[in-house]
């Protein structure tokens, strides 16, 4: 039960969040650009115009409008698109695919380099694969993703032409109406770069964290003591001692959610990816404002909602964190 | 004790540091002699000449003596942009620093002296606030300020707005590095001395605890001017920061990022050049700082 409980308290902190991101994104929506403007143009006559302020409810309190807001956003209406004239969540979720597919390709390559990487340097302090992995990762710190991309772009798909330099190529339509990159060839090839560029900023912190980490977890009483019980290498170091760097790889994670979705705006502007990020931007250009606010509202409500997951995975996997709530 | 005279000898020790220092007062002297310096003001439209656009570095063919690293799409020399360039992103990203230096260290005070619920509720504010990332709040914060004015009065604030919002969306690691500190210092018999005298909690907190909390703050403060310019770079490459007549390195790139595919890649490698020196050098300076500066990692020395 205490599982329940935790769940619960981390749901209504959650919903707190949601609350005050969705105060924010009300109240600017009000102060940007007049929306009688965009809905009827300027040629209309002004007792038409407080007709339709009246009808619309725009001369209601802030916070009779405010909860009105509250109630549509929560049956999933964010208001409607001035430039596609169409629901703002669903044009948002119509770009969904791409940028979830993006973010997804670009943990897998950096998962699968950094953790091999990170404990090969930890084992193996002074070699000069390790050297060499260091400072190429301090070296990774210090260019901006936006770089990276641009450099990738310039190089593979410029002058060598051996990658597709924008877009997302031919995606395939499942039935269920999400395209997806990753069942046809051209549709890899297109994910391959704008991947590697997310993923470049994130390679090196995790590294650094896995070495850093592996490196203590070797040092500790428990691992003096599997040795001293005569367990086999390997097994020390890739059952005991990695399994006790996974918890602050975790809990970092969980912090790089903003950063993560920050640089997908950077990587698909690079790119033209037709995700979220580039949708956003575009909005921007446009001052498109149910746009922008959908936008805000959507991505706090994946930031909030994995911040709960990451916290929830942390404290099943850490055997020394007791789940609040829970009877000793 | 850490004096000026051993941290001098051991930066002059240490290859690396000097090389980052090196780099960085040529960047920082280049940036603050641009007027004198530069062979063309790329602001003043009289010099500019349309004819001159998109010239390859002069040592290419085609490459114009006046130009040392060519010409972008209106005819500005591309050495002369990143000159003025990197003097704006230098002036953002110490503004920033000093913004949510000055931020973070009163709201850091405040919450390990105090301690209670004013400490509990600034820490859970930063902590919402750096899971958010500051890149993330200041694309926001700019995309909203940017649809609420039209071009031309956002031109003219933009780098006000660049300094303020990117100085606010970092104080929590100030804050975060100065409350504990604080927390290490609060029970120190001197601040119980300070007290029993009579002095208010503003002077204990200001005059006594604080000078004795400043090195770890002077340590990330080189580090977060680097942050501080690589954010503001990724947000005018975004074209949410400086306008391109008034460019920042971030602007410079992305106005030269459209002719990289018709293969005018000085535009935008050179100014990329300068800004990635310009970072790692802040990073390379920040780390030697953090090791020298630290205790912990100086006992038994000296």
């Amino acid at each position: 039960m205490h599982i329940l409980a935790f769940l619960i308290r981390r749901s209504i902190q959650a919903v707190i969040v949601m609350f005050v991101i969705s105060l924010i994104g009300f109240s600017i929506q009000g102060h940007l650009g007049d929306p009688l403007r965009e809905l009827v143009g300027q040629s209309v006559s002004e007792a038409e115009r407080q007709a339709l302020r009246e009808q619309l409810g725009l001369n209601d309190p802030f916070f009779v409008q405010y909860f009105r807001f509250l109630g549509n956003a929560v049956q999933g209406d964010l208001g409607t698109s001035y430039f596609f004239k169409r629901p703002a969540l669903d044009v948002i979720l119509s770009k969904f695919p791409a940028t979830f597919e993006l973010v997804l390709g670009s943990v897998f390559i950096f998962l699968s380099l950094s953790i091999p990487a990170g404990i090969y340097c930890a084992i193996h302090r002074n070699s000069w694969l390790t050297q060499t992995i260091m400072s190429v990762s301090i070296l990774g710190i210090s260019v901006p993703v936006f770089l990276t991309a641009i450099l990738l772009v310039w190089l593979f798909g410029v002058e060598l032409r051996w990658m597709p330099a924008f877009g997302r190529g031919e995606v395939y339509v499942t039935p269920w109406g999400w395209d997806t990159g990753f069942l046809t060839w051209d549709g890899l090839l297109h994910l391959v770069l704008p991947c590697i560029s997310l993923s470049s900023i994130m390679l090196p912190l995790f590294i650094r964290l896995i070495r850093a980490e592996m490196m203590e977890a070797m040092g500790t009483d428990y691992v003096r003591f599997a040795k001293a019980k005569g367990l086999r290498t390997p097994r020390i170091r890739y059952v005991h001692a990695f399994r006790n760097t996974l918890l602050p790889v975790v809990t970092v994670g969980g912090l790089m959610i903003g950063t993560l979705i920050a640089y997908t705006i950077l990587t698909e502007t690079v790119f033209q990816w037709p995700g979220m990020g580039f949708l956003f931007l575009e909005a921007v250009n446009r001052v498109d404002t149910p746009l922008i606010i959908a936008y805000i509202i959507f991505v706090g409500f994946i930031f909030v909602v994995v911040n709960t997951i990451v916290d929830f995975i942390y404290t099943l996997i850490n055997p020394m964190v007791k789940l609040p709530g829970a009877k000793s | 004790m850490i004096t000026w005279r051993g941290v001098l000898r051991r930066f002059l020790a240490d290859p690396v540091a000097i090389g980052a220092g090196v780099v960085l007062l040529a960047l920082v002297l280049m940036a603050a002699l641009a007027p004198l310096i530069a062979p063309q003001n790329p602001y003043d439209l009289m010099q500019l000449n349309i004819m001159d656009s998109e010239m390859p570095p002069s040592w290419r063919p085609g490459g114009d003596d006046r130009f040392l690293l060519g010409t972008d799409a209106q005819g500005r020399g591309v050495l002369s942009t990143i000159m003025y360039g990197t003097g704006i992103s230098l002036v953002i990203g110490i503004g920033a620093v000093t913004v949510s230096a000055v931020l973070g260290i009163t709201l850091g005070l405040l919450a390990g002296y105090k301690g209670g619920w004013i400490d509990s509720f600034l820490m859970r504010l930063a902590d919402i606030q750096m899971s958010l990332s500051t890149l993330m709040i200041a694309i926001i914060a700019l995309a909203l300020f940017q649809a609420a004015f039209d071009a031309n009065i956002y031109a003219e604030y933009a780098i006000f707005m660049l300094i303020l919002i990117i100085g606010i969306a970092e104080w929590p690691k100030f804050a975060r590095t100065v409350r504990s500190s604080v927390l290490g210092e609060k029970g120190k018999e001197y601040v119980d001395a300070a007290r029993v005298i009579g002095l208010p909690a503003r002077k204990v907190m200001w005059g006594h605890i604080l000078p004795n909390a400043l090195t770890p703050v002077l340590v990330i403060s080189t580090i977060q001017v680097a942050e501080a310019i690589m954010t503001e770079a990724a947000l005018s490459f975004l074209g949410l920061g400086m306008p391109t007549d008034k460019p920042s390195l971030g602007s410079l790139i992305r106005s030269g990022f459209e002719f990289v595919f018709s293969g005018s890649t000085w535009i935008t490698f050179y100014p990329a050049l300068v800004l990635i020196a310009l970072i790692l050098a802040l990073n390379l300076l920040g780390d030697w700082m953090r090791d020298v500066l630290n205790p912990k990692l100086r006992r038994g020395e000296d």
